[in-house]
């Protein structure tokens, strides 16, 4: 059968990154399009009618929407390089720190931009709580998903952008000298080509910071 | 396979409901053990250091946490029994979409009903009309959300129908009058001991809620 595997997504995305990475891990090929969320297209409004966001993943005309529901669809649905374990209390483990990146670390480092002064220093002690939590997963481990990259590994890739764009302004959020399991992750993982594939280029990386900076909430839109 | 099983929990909390359910659903034995939220037990602490939240299940001495996990927890360990999540990847997915979506929106537009005045909670209202009438659309003819029998979605709605009355009563609205099709399911899903056993009593509810509003010194 004639597969059709399509991505609306958004370059400053990490949620279609995130999506971008998977794809690529299986190595399924893919149409992108990038949407301009002040001008989304037609088919993006029509394919995510409840939300209007970017990523959906289309396939085979039958859209998905929301990053973790693309994700696990795709291991269901693609059965190579699994990136969640089989196990069941292993499966909710993986889950379990994967939403609280999403629930609780990534809303943090968004509040961050918006603070300043002590209310800055607070929210970053608050960061490196939550980074002490990934750290704790990573004991004994190659990647959060063990001997190979899986599932925690895909969503966790926000540490390795906050490393690279913590670089450029010269803010490190990310505490590497307290957590050197988390960094030696992050330098395991950039060793990666398909991993490079899904950074933001060095040219964009700014103006990264910069939109980061402006529109917090979600920077899927 | 079935082992130790407890679930620490609170009476009125729609996510511990959610996870009863699915115990109930499949008729699988295990201990409740109700906790107070001003002064956790040291197990709780210890099963869920990172959030310090219920519902917690633990089986086996590990715990699960977050109710969406736990239901897809119990699902794959007891997945002869009764299953809540299709089979196929596209439902699936469908089913997990619209999970998040009443993750995302209805706990805490209905916070803000009870909670708010005026503005801020008319427009709560407004949105969660809103939002069920999407949850009606996405229900159809159907019986349950999972077609014929309980499914994933439901298990992750239904508890919610606990706090209409508490909602209605706050915000001065009717939620059946909006939407009739949505109350309609309810009673469906309400006909089945899984489903009205793991809900508590829509009066009781309310009476907390304006006993936290009290707590919280809200009018």
């Amino acid at each position: 059968m004639e597969e059709e595997v399509k991505l609306h997504g958004m370059w400053a995305s990490p949620f279609s990154r995130r999506v971008e990475l998977a794809l690529k891990l299986k190595a399924i090929p893919y149409q992108y399009i990038e949407e301009d969320l002040s001008n989304k297209t037609p088919s993006l409004l029509r394919y995510n009618p409840v939300h209007k966001k970017v990523p959906v993943l289309v396939h085979n005309d039958k859209p998905v929407a929301e990053s973790m529901v693309i994700i696990e669809y795709m291991d269901e649905t693609w059965e190579n390089n699994p990136f969640l374990p089989r196990d069941p209390y292993e499966r909710a483990m993986a889950r379990f720190y994967a939403k609280f990146i999403d629930d609780k670390l990534l809303p943090t480092l968004a509040k961050l931009g918006q603070t300043a002064g002590k209310e800055k220093e607070e929210t970053i002690e608050e960061i490196h709580e939550q980074q002490k939590v990934l750290e704790d997963e990573l004991k004994g481990k190659q990647f959060f998903g063990g001997q190979r990259i899986g599932y925690l590994d895909i969503v966790a890739m926000i540490l390795v952008w906050l490393h690279l764009t913590g670089s450029i302004t010269g803010q490190k959020v990310l505490s590497t000298e307290k957590f050197p399991l988390i960094y030696e992750w992050i330098e395991r993982v950039m060793k990666m080509e398909v991993v490079n594939e899904c950074l933001i280029p060095e040219e964009k990386r700014q103006d990264w910071i910069q939109l980061a900076q402006r529109a917090p909430k979600s920077a899927s839109n | 396979m079935a082992g130790e099983l407890v679930l620490l929990d609170f009476w009125p909390s729609p996510f511990g409901m959610r996870s009863r359910i699915a115990l109930a659903e499949k008729g699988i034995p295990y201990e409740y053990r109700e906790e107070d939220l001003r002064n956790k037990s040291d197990l709780l602490l210890q099963m869920n250091p990172v959030h310090k939240k219920i519902p917690v299940l633990i089986h086996n001495g590990k715990p699960v946490c977050e109710s969406v996990i736990q239901v897809q927890y119990i699902d794959e360990v007891w997945h002869d029994k009764a299953p809540l999540i299709p089979s196929d990847p596209y439902q699936r997915a469908v089913a997990r979409f619209w999970v998040d979506f009443i993750d995302k929106k209805i706990y805490e537009l209905g916070s803000k009903i009870w909670k708010t005045k005026g503005e801020e909670q008319a427009n709560a209202k407004k949105e969660f009309i809103e939002c069920l009438k999407l949850l009606e659309g996405e229900l159809g003819d159907k019986t349950y959300f999972g077609g014929e029998s309980l499914g994933y979605v439901d298990v992750a709605l239904v508890p919610f129908y606990s706090w209409f009355y508490a909602y209605e009563k706050c915000g001065d609205f009717s939620i059946e009058a909006e939407c009739p099709k949505m109350i309609a399911w309810v009673k469906r899903c309400m006909q089945k001991e899984s489903v009205a056993k793991s809900l508590p009593d829509q009066e009781k509810v309310y009476e907390f809620i304006l006993q936290l509003k009290k707590v919280f010194g809200i009018e």
